[in-house]
């Protein structure tokens, strides 16, 4: 079982949490601009590397609160967590 | 003395503690201390079971959880029977009923070893080449005979009557095995105060020092420099010690899963304590001193009972003072054998040493045990075994140049120790992840790159001295202080080896196992490697070497070298299989814990679960919720129970319990414009005290919950949601709230458990609460269908809401869940006399189809829209935005042709269709035939005096009036298309 650095909580075991998918992908502030090959980009495509990845997180049986985290999908590792709105830390970011 | 084979002196078994155990019914005595197979061997009896395909006599190999022979079933009781219990980790206790394996009619006399004599033919994959023709014979014939002859023990088929435990657990340090290393380990890494945890899978700390007798550490014999150690420890208070407690297996971010054995070993086990208890540890740091398997060689008839490995002859001698046989050969290619050896002959046994070795290649035990008057015979190699059901004596030939066998001369014994090396218990490590590396000085792979925060320690290393192994245990524990290293007896180390033993035997008539359990021989493996095996992994399928409950612990090292020598690679180059937990077999017991029966999943119940169950109701899982499904009177059958229910609804009143409904509230200055963008409906004009029913999507334009939400004021929203999709919702809603639009000023809180539900629905249901509430008119003026007004009732605040899933005049009622009960009661009194009738969610699910109102799950499938189930009106087109809007114009969205909701009626009105069938335009079409559609609900409806029907079929609504045919389970049945809605199709009846 992972441990997961929750920002405002601290580590807490992976039970405790819900898995969002990818971060930063951000949902258009006017989506009825976007076009049907962006919109469905944005619906349904994800990035599946081999290392960091940057995950969206929920505390369910904590805080609640969502956040994202950095980690390195061939390890497990996690190597950075931080608060929504933050910039992602670690160079490589999509 | 208890059993003949008992030494007069020595071990650690308690002389004044006899037991008594059972073994085949016959009753058998040793003492504390013994485990099964030291108890067995100390009265004479080495055959203890029968092997897995061939039903060859097999003895005890080991003495500890490497042990792949010596599985017996083990009864303590009426529902406490195990099967494949190791002998040698089974403590002996009085009580004890045990039994062999695999064999019929008795141990001594099996039919099935006809199987070794057919040998020729079970070869590897043999059931892969013989059981292929004729087809048919496939699951008739093949499938029951294999399965009745495969496998060793009976599994128990009563539930299991022990009560077993878990418990988690966090520490700084976690030391897994308390040999040497283990031990020094521990009292390095405890010093400073740390919280450590140290495990080991004996009943007894101490590892091989509990069967060394001669060695020193730091000037006093090893075994008290143990004992001064674990009592150090034990007065630590910072130290958890754990004894028979295996580290089983080894997760992510030092998660490290134990199996404690708390009362298997306790004649009288005191009530409150569980047979077993599984830790879950998380270790800042985890040490592996996990200590080192012995090989054993490869040499025709090498599994005969008596034949086991020679470190075992000296634990078996030196620490439960067992004597496995008075005449001892030990056959060995390395230094480690001889300490066995000279241990035997100081205990009074005849020992001869036959060496594979050159004399020139030996070490010093040669001269040391030959100053001790053993005979050794370097440069020979072991031919066969003698003997059958006992070992008798062993071949052996002179090794000449170049590899040539020199004349055979049989050495006699009742008993031989073979060592063909040593094998470092890499498991663990590996279950961690980290990267092994092959050691050629050791012949072994040992820890390589580290993945994780652990580290190995002593044998498990590779590294076999004693004062070696302490050092590193010091060193694991406390990296940054440079202890004095510790004067120790020289351990005898070093081998040479040897992956088959060389032979003049014709190679096709020898029977030389590699994996005992299993029952593979060299043979095998050489087969498979011809036959194109060339992955490790593959051959130990096709093989099965290294398979089943020892996972290869003493086999796996000579299977990799004989596939490497076949192959003509190196060793690494062929590599190794993955280890996977467990390490060593786990009772389903312990992993299940106390997580069954009442306690497997937790059961939600509603504040008048209890009414309902006193008044017969029938109930229905609905997540974790425990709802009423139907009450039936007498010997009513549901349909009948149902039929009722729905009349007494439409005719009168029906009193429904909806505490299981999802409740939130929105509440905030930015309520309305949230409720805008999660859901399709438009919330800014909706006033307070109105209701509406709201549909919300995912972003992808599909339905994914519903429910009616009233406005309590200008910034508070009572949400209601499906009771499976409540939790659902609210993380959707804080998902979104949080990361999309965190600048909005609202909270959302969870009610569901707050306020018990009482839905009142019928003609009748005003006049059963009018005297009730106060400060509430409910005049259908003053209080129409689809509004909410706050006030009393029976004295208790309540959030009245007059809404409606029946089609009937009805009322949601509210209340604090502690009053909820109470409510009710008052209610159904007061209802009496107008035949209030409880009805559960089949009646509610009826009376809705009858109405055509859907079940967001039933009617829908997260491929449905809004339109899809002829609730486009609802979309408040204005919005700029909201979750799915943008996808409900998606090309598949707007294309023709989307399955529409829609009514089916059959042509014969008795004919309930399945839920789920699927429908089809034309029942003459050649097959296969591609379906338009399924039926999504199904029922008979009093109130229609007929069947009813949704489905969900492609065009839809534009095929009101056709004929489509359903399927039935040995037919079709054919169907109108009609609108979803069979009942009061205006929907007159909520406004009376």
């Amino acid at each position: 079982m992972l441990l997961i650095p929750c920002p405002y909580c601290g580590e807490r075991p992976e039970l405790e949490f819900r898995c969002g998918g990818e971060a930063h992908i951000a949902r258009a502030a006017d989506p009825s601009a976007v076009d049907d090959g962006a919109w469905s980009e944005f619906l349904f495509s994800r990035g599946n590397p081999k290392g960091l990845y940057a995950e969206r997180w929920n505390h369910a049986h904590g805080c609640q609160r969502w956040f994202n985290a950095i980690r390195d999908t061939a390890s497990d590792r996690f190597v950075e967590s931080y608060k929504m709105g933050e910039k992602r830390p670690l160079p490589g970011g999509e | 003395m208890a059993g003949v084979n008992r030494l007069p002196r020595g071990g650690r078994i308690d002389r004044a503690k006899p037991v008594s155990i059972s073994f085949n019914g016959q009753t058998l005595s040793g003492y504390a201390g013994d485990t099964v197979a030291s108890l067995l061997l100390a009265n004479g009896i080495h055959l203890v079971g029968r092997s897995f395909k061939y039903h060859r006599p097999r003895g005890i190999l080991s003495h500890g959880s490497d042990e792949p022979n010596a599985l017996l079933s083990i009864d303590r009781g009426p529902g406490k029977i195990d099967p494949n219990n190791r002998a040698t980790v089974a403590e002996a206790r009085g009580g004890l009923v045990t039994a062999s394996q695999n064999h019929w009619p008795s141990l001594n006399f099996d039919v099935g070893a006809i199987n070794d004599r057919l040998s020729p033919i079970f070869v590897a994959g043999f059931y892969y080449k013989t059981f292929m023709w004729p087809r048919r014979f496939w699951d008739r014939v093949y499938e029951p005979n294999i399965r009745a002859a495969a496998g060793l023990g009976k599994s128990p088929d009563g539930p299991d009557a022990d009560r077993y435990g878990n418990r988690h657990a966090h520490c700084d340090v976690l030391v897994v095995g308390a040999g040497p290393a283990g031990l020094a380990a521990a009292l390095a890494a405890s010093e400073g105060g740390k919280r450590i945890i140290l495990a080991d899978e004996q009943a007894e700390f101490g590892g091989s020092l509990l069967h060394d007798v001669t060695s020193t550490v730091d000037g006093t014999a090893a075994q008290d420099w143990a004992a001064q150690a674990i009592a150090m420890l034990k007065a630590r208070e910072n130290v958890t010690l754990l004894t028979r407690t295996t580290a089983f297996g080894y997760y992510n971010h030092n998660h490290v899963a134990m199996a404690e054995r708390i009362t298997d070993h306790l004649e009288n086990a005191p009530d409150h304590l569980p047979r077993e208890r599984l830790w879950q540890v998380r270790a800042g740091a985890v040490i592996l001193a996990t200590g080192s398997h012995e090989r054993p060689l490869v040499f025709a008839d090498n599994d005969r009972p008596g034949i086991m490995l020679a470190e075992s002859i000296r634990a078996f001698v030196n620490r439960y003072a067992v004597a496995p046989g008075r005449r001892i050969v030990i056959a060995t290619s390395g230094a480690s054998a001889y300490r066995a050896a000279a241990d035997a002959h100081a205990a009074g046994l005849a020992v001869t040493v036959v060496d594979i070795r050159l004399e020139a290649d030996c070490g010093p035990e040669v001269a040391f045990v030959r100053q001790k008057g053993i005979d050794v015979l370097t440069s020979h190699t072991v031919i066969a075994a003698t003997g059958r059901k006992r070992v008798t004596g062993l071949i052996v030939a002179p090794l000449g140049s170049e590899g040539r066998v020199g004349a055979r001369r049989t050495l006699a014994a009742d008993c031989v120790g073979m060592s063909g090396g040593w094998t470092p218990s890499v498991h663990l490590f590996s279950q961690s992840r980290g990267k092994l590396r092959f050691d050629d000085a050791i012949d072994a792979f040992v820890p390589g790159q580290s993945v994780q925060a652990e580290r190995s320690a002593g044998a498990a290393r590779g590294s076999y001295d004693l004062a070696d192994c302490i050092a590193d245990g010091f060193a694991a524990g406390d990296p940054l202080t440079a202890r004095p290293r510790l004067a120790a007896t020289p351990s005898l180390t070093g081998f040479q080896p040897v992956r088959i033993l060389p032979t003049d035997a014709d190679a096709t008539r020898v029977r030389a196992f590699v994996d005992f359990q299993n029952d593979v021989t060299a043979k095998d493996i050489g087969l498979a490697v011809r036959e194109g095996f060339e992955s490790v992994e593959h051959v130990k399928r096709y093989t099965t070497t290294g398979m089943a409950t020892d996972q290869g612990k003493t086999s796996n090292m000579n299977a990799l070298g004989l596939m490497a020598g076949i192959q003509g690679k190196a060793l690494p180059a062929v590599g190794t299989t993955t280890f996977r937990p467990p390490y060593t077999p786990v009772t389903f017991g312990t992993l299940v814990g106390p997580a069954k029966n009442a306690l497997f999943d937790p059961a939600r119940i509603t504040p008048i679960h209890g009414w309902a169950k006193e008044h017969g109701a029938e109930f229905e899982n609905v997540g974790l919720w425990k709802r009423a499904w139907y009450f039936p009177q007498g010997r009513e059958t549901m349909h009948e129970a149902v039929a009722r229910e729905c009349k007494a609804v439409r005719e009168g009143v029906g009193i429904f319990d909806a505490s299981t409904l999802g409740k939130i509230e929105v509440v905030g200055p930015d309520a309305a414009e949230f409720m805008n963008r999660i859901y399709i409906n438009a919330w800014t004009k909706l006033k307070p005290g109105a209701c509406r029913y709201g549909l919300m999507l995912k972003e992808d334009g599909f339905i994914m919950d519903d429910g009616v939400v009233a406005r309590l004021a200008e910034d508070r929203f009572h949400v209601t949601t499906t009771t499976g999709g409540a939790a659902r919702v609210l993380q959707h809603m804080e998902d979104y709230l949080q990361t999309e639009w965190p600048d909005l000023r609202v909270f959302l809180t969870s009610i569901t458990e707050q306020y018990a539900v009482i839905a009142l629905q019928g003609p009748k249901a005003r006049e059963v609460i009018a005297p009730l509430v106060s400060d509430i008119d409910l005049s259908g003026e003053a209080f129409p269908h689809m509004t909410v007004r706050t006030g009393f009732i029976c004295g208790v605040p309540t959030r009245l809401f007059r809404v409606s899933f029946t089609g009937e005049l009805g009322f949601e009622i509210n209340v604090p869940s502690d009053h909820g009960r109470a409510v009710w009661e008052a209610i159904y009194e007061r209802g009496r006399a107008f035949g209030i009738t409880p009805y559960g969610t089949e009646t509610m699910h009826v009376l809705r189809a009858e109405r055509g109102f859907i079940i967001v799950g039933q009617e829908t499938d997260g491929t449905v829209t809004p339109d899809d189930v002829g609730l486009g009106g609802m979309i408040a087109k204005a919005k700029p935005d909201f979750v799915g809007k943008r996808s409900l114009a998606r090309p598949d969205i707007v294309a023709a042709g989307r399955k529409q909701l829609i009514g089916l009626v059959t042509d014969d009105p008795s004919l309930v269709l399945d839920e789920g069938a699927q429908i089809i335009d034309d029942r003459h079409r050649p097959v296969p035939i591609k379906a338009l559609g399924h039926v999504t609900s199904s029922y008979w409806s009093a109130a229609c005096g007929r069947s009813i029907a949704l489905a969900l079929v492609a065009g839809g609504r534009e095929r009101m009036g056709e004929t489509l045919y359903v399927t039935t389970p040995d037919s079709f049945a054919a169907a109108r298309v009609t609108a979803p809605v069979f009942f009061d199709e205006k929907g007159a009846r909520v406004h009376a």
